[in-house]
């Protein structure tokens, strides 16, 4: 079963969505508790990084999604959801994230005056290194984004993928047992679903 | 590189998909869900759902169609997101944030607000703060009048505002706002081509991205609201209705024309 950690700060009801359409059993995690029952989980986020992390701490989650990761079962932070995968967050001043994958997240840079930010709509992937996640996108490996941060990571070595906008921006990292995307894929029709699909078949 | 966007619009009255026209005059065409399928086989960048309903009723009054009546929008909406594995904007008629809630709650990802933004500039700052400003959506209707200028309009084209386009844009964007939809009401179903002029001065003005539509006559109309009207994506409503695989053919002719648009297809 692939849980989806139900905690107020991302649309739960779209990744779910997803996970009917490709015929995989997924749930709404809405205890702490529950979290262990599942062999892998997706952590989707939406909203300002300072108030997810704080709703991820408050609700009791936090311990949940750190012995969840400890177990080396697959885990997936989705948009916001990636983003505190990293050690800090600088929206709104310096929140501490998950410190899963070594790195901080910065505004996107404006690298120049008629550079629209937020980040979004569709943009391609650049596949940085091979990983499970991201096999089989051949030819169109566009992806919806919407964002006015980025994760910049302290290990190139983590970066899965790139995505353009002004800048090179991360747009999936891979370490472990541990994913982050920074489109939605759950609203990225054919190429999100398919990296769905790859999650939901991760070895576990 | 950001892809430019090409964004179907429907407008639903009475939980049936219309064609409009000047915003006044509509003829029913479909039904919501089997359209958004449609576009969603199509591999549609996005969907904008816009409510133009004047009587506060939803139904889709026949019995004659694939799914079955419904008096909610709500459940129009929800039926619509189960499958709709594209960001979806929802807009017309919301008054308050119980209304941004409920859509947003029922599968909406972005909510366009038009008349209440006028009314209630707070809303779209309390919208954007709760959802991010990329939720919030201004829906902004523009007319070409008699005399060569431009004017805001809000209650559906009834009520004029009386301030120009430009400054209410950026008095929008400043309040939050973090996209703006621009509908043309005198080109609205006239398929005359895009009103360039207003969109490339309301693109200039704001940094947020400005969706054009209204009056997409054929596919080189798209080109303008890009080239001359500095749009970030184009929107489009009849011009996809009435044509075979129109949407489709409407990426390739830009693809091929060398414009930046998405092209998930095979051929």
């Amino acid at each position: 079963m692939i849980g989806v950690v139900s905690c107020g700060i991302g649309n739960v009801q779209s990744v779910l969505n997803a996970f009917a359409r490709l015929g995989h059993d997924a749930r709404a995690i809405e205890t702490p508790e529950a979290l262990g029952d599942a062999e892998r989980v997706v952590l989707p986020g939406v909203g300002a990084f300072p108030s997810c992390m704080n709703r991820l701490n408050e609700s009791g989650f936090r311990a949940a999604v750190d012995r969840f990761v400890k177990s080396g079962r697959p885990f997936l932070g989705v948009c916001v959801g990636m983003q505190m995968l990293a050690d800090i967050g600088t929206e709104f001043g310096e929140t501490s994230g998950l410190g899963y994958i070594p790195g901080r997240v910065e505004v996107i840079p404006k690298t120049s005056p008629d550079l629209r930010i937020p980040h979004m709509g569709w943009n391609d992937l650049s596949i940085a290194k091979p990983t499970p996640l991201l096999a089989g996108l051949d030819g169109d490996t566009a992806c919806y984004f919407v964002h006015s941060f980025s994760l910049v990571c302290k290990n190139e070595s983590d970066v899965a993928a790139w995505t353009e906008h002004g800048s090179r921006l991360v747009a999936a990292v891979a370490r472990g047992n541990v994913f982050g995307l920074q489109a939605h894929p759950e609203k990225s029709q054919n190429v999100g679903l398919k990296i769905l699909d790859n999650f939901a078949k991760l070895p576990c | 590189m950001l892809k430019t966007r090409v964004i179907p619009v429907l407008y639903l009255m009475n939980g049936l998909i219309v064609r409009s026209e000047g915003f006044r005059e509509f003829k029913a065409i479909g039904n919501p869900i089997a359209e958004m399928e449609r576009y969603g086989d199509w591999l549609a960048d996005e969907l904008v759902y816009l409510d133009i309903t004047r009587d506060g009723e939803h139904d889709f009054g026949r019995d004659d169609h694939k799914f079955k009546g419904e008096r909610d929008i709500l459940s129009i909406l929800r039926q619509i997101a189960a499958s709709c594995f594209m960001p979806l904007a929802f807009g017309g008629r919301i008054r308050s944030m119980e209304d941004v809630d409920r859509f947003i709650r029922n599968g909406a990802d972005k909510v366009v607000i038009c008349s209440q933004a006028f009314r209630d500039p707070a809303l779209v700052t309390a919208v954007a703060e709760k959802y991010g400003a990329q939720a919030m959506v201004l829906g902004l209707d523009v007319k070409r009048e008699e005399d060569g200028t431009h004017r805001v309009y809000v209650d559906q084209g009834r009520t004029p505002v009386d301030e120009a386009p430009e400054t209410y844009a950026k008095r929008m964007e400043a309040a939050g706002a973090g996209e703006i939809l621009l509908n043309s009401i005198d080109r609205d179903g006239a398929a005359e081509g895009y009103d360039t002029e207003i969109i490339r001065r309301i693109a200039d003005a704001v940094s947020i991205p400005v969706v054009a539509c209204g009056g997409v006559g054929d596919f080189s109309d798209f080109r303008e609201g890009i080239d001359e009207g500095h749009a970030s994506a184009v929107a489009a409503g009849n011009v996809f209705h009435f044509t075979e695989a129109s949407y489709k053919r409407a990426k390739r002719y830009l693809r091929d024309k060398g414009y930046g648009v998405r092209f998930p297809y095979t051929n």
